[in-house]
């Protein structure tokens, strides 16, 4: 569904992305792990087009996504940080989405109902908190049912109620065979959603492998302790 | 395209400034007519109102404006939406709000106090600056990404083509006084906005008499309709240039 091919990107002297060749098909749920600053948000922020690479190409569902913008249609994301126009509302975001968006495909408003949105409809975003944020970030990113969802670090900043819903949700939408791309630093939150895992050091791909790969080759039950594993021995291969 | 001008107008409005530059133009040039006893002097005021006060606050609201638009356009930029048409639709929306708040508070006084042709001379030319200088703050906003640079670098701007470029003109005309300039002269004039746009006025407001030798030269040139035509395409040409660079500075700007 989505194929990096050959993709650098450099900010000045630093090289966020060094020939990064990723392919991600339907079904999957991604877990991007990797040290800060490695070079996880500039990857999705490729796929988005918010970031120009340098050089190579990403192909959607066959099609370059260069100079094309409706692929965009397909994919929900929900960023690190929320950064909303500070004097719009949270109905107002919602209606304006919407009329962007036009999509006549029903809507999933699962996650504004569950987070209980509607009831802070009049609240202008910058009085809203970190976590109240994310929450709309996240509801945006679920609400026009897209084949393919983007979540940069979804639970930080979630309570521990809000997050239990969002990781329901996530398991609900990867069932339907969506294509998922998660980061996080919380590797205990991705036991039970992720099926494969990109390792990304210092803008190079370390391994992608598939979480049962993984487990097998490091002897470990948890995500947490096979990276460990994996960055303790350098690779897995050593140890056992 | 429409829906995204619609949301950054409703923004400008919503946020008073504009409300407030349309009362404050409006109250100059209602007073420029009523205190100056003949219409000729209120016109001449207006002409300096235009000339200053609308390219600055054009320049300086749209540059802030683009500065806080950051959270507006990564918003849109994850959503199937063409880059292009997010900073055409900023650039849209800021001129029609700008272009309304100076027709409203400009064009009601002058066509009530000037001669017709004068007043819609005035009025073209005014609404050429204003769109001239949201032009120059999309460049503005591309070159820098931080703001406080990119405010002062607008400021700078307009100091430049308000203030600065009239002293490099004299100077120009002082030291080579004694050497045919007056088509360097022109060319010259062409290359500032602001100076284009005066000389336009004056040719249309029987002052450039005061203008002295320059001034018939400058009625030479520009007071025939072919001259008239080649200003108004500089004048043109003032928008599409900078905007055109800034356009393609956000293409491949990352977020």
């Amino acid at each position: 569904m989505i194929e990096i091919k050959d993709i650098s990107k450099n900010f000045g002297k630093l090289w966020a992305l060094k020939n990064v060749n990723l392919s991600c098909n339907k079904g999957e749920c991604i877990a991007l792990i990797g040290p800060n600053g490695c070079g996880k948000t500039t990857l999705i922020k490729s796929i988005l087009g918010m970031v120009v690479p340098t050089s190579g190409k990403i192909f959607f569902n066959g099609e370059d996504i260069a100079n094309n913008f409706l692929y965009r249609n397909n994919i929900g994301y929900m960023p690190q940080i929320g950064r909303y126009p500070e004097n719009m509302t949270i109905g107002h975001i919602v209606k304006m989405i919407k009329q962007i968006r036009n999509s006549d495909k029903a809507l999933d408003e699962d996650l504004l109902n569950e987070f209980d949105l509607p009831s802070l409809y009049e609240k202008r975003m910058r009085t809203l908190s970190g976590g109240t944020t994310q929450k709309v970030s996240a509801t945006l990113a679920f609400l026009f049912n897209p084949d393919v969802l983007i979540l940069d670090e979804p639970t930080a900043g979630l309570d521990p109620l809000a997050s239990e819903i969002l990781k329901e949700k996530i398991i609900k939408e990867k069932e339907k065979g969506k294509l998922i791309l998660i980061t996080s630093h919380l590797l205990s939150e991705l036991d039970d959603l992720v099926t494969e895992i990109i390792f990304i050091q210092e803008g190079n791909v370390e391994f992608h492998k598939t979480k049962g790969m993984l487990m097998e080759h490091t002897g470990e039950h948890k995500i947490a302790k096979a990276i460990a594993n994996v960055l303790k021995g350098g690779a897995g291969e050593q140890n056992n | 395209m429409n829906r995204i001008i619609k949301y950054v107008i409703l923004d400008i409005v919503k946020n008073k400034m504009v409300i407030a530059y349309t009362i404050l133009l409006a109250i100059l040039c209602f007073s420029a007519f009523s205190l100056e006893d003949s219409s000729t002097k209120g016109v001449l005021t207006v002409q300096s109102i235009i000339l200053l006060t609308v390219p600055l606050v054009s320049i300086i609201f749209a540059t802030i404006y683009l500065y806080n638009s950051n959270e507006f356009i990564e918003l849109l930029l994850s959503q199937p939406v063409q880059r292009r048409k997010i900073w055409v639709s900023l650039f849209i929306g800021l001129a029609m709000s700008l272009l309304a708040a100076f027709l409203l508070a400009a064009g009601v006084p002058l066509f009530l106090y000037a001669p017709l042709n004068l007043a819609l001379v005035m009025i073209m030319i005014g609404s050429l600056i204003t769109v001239i200088f949201v032009a120059l703050a999309c460049l503005c906003a591309m070159l820098t990404r931080d703001k406080a640079k990119g405010i002062g670098l607008a400021i700078l701007i307009w100091l430049f083509f308000a203030l600065l470029f009239d002293g490099l003109l004299l100077f120009f005309l002082v030291q080579f006084s004694d050497y045919p300039i007056e088509k360097p002269l022109i060319f010259m004039a062409s290359l500032s906005p602001i100076d284009l746009s005066r000389i336009l006025m004056q040719l249309h407001m029987d002052v450039s008499a005061m203008m002295g030798y320059t001034g018939a030269i400058f009625k030479n040139f520009f007071g025939n309709v072919t001259g008239f035509v080649i200003a108004l395409l500089l004048l043109i040409l003032w928008i599409v240039v900078p905007f055109w660079i800034s356009l393609r500075k956000f293409i491949r700007k990352d977020l």
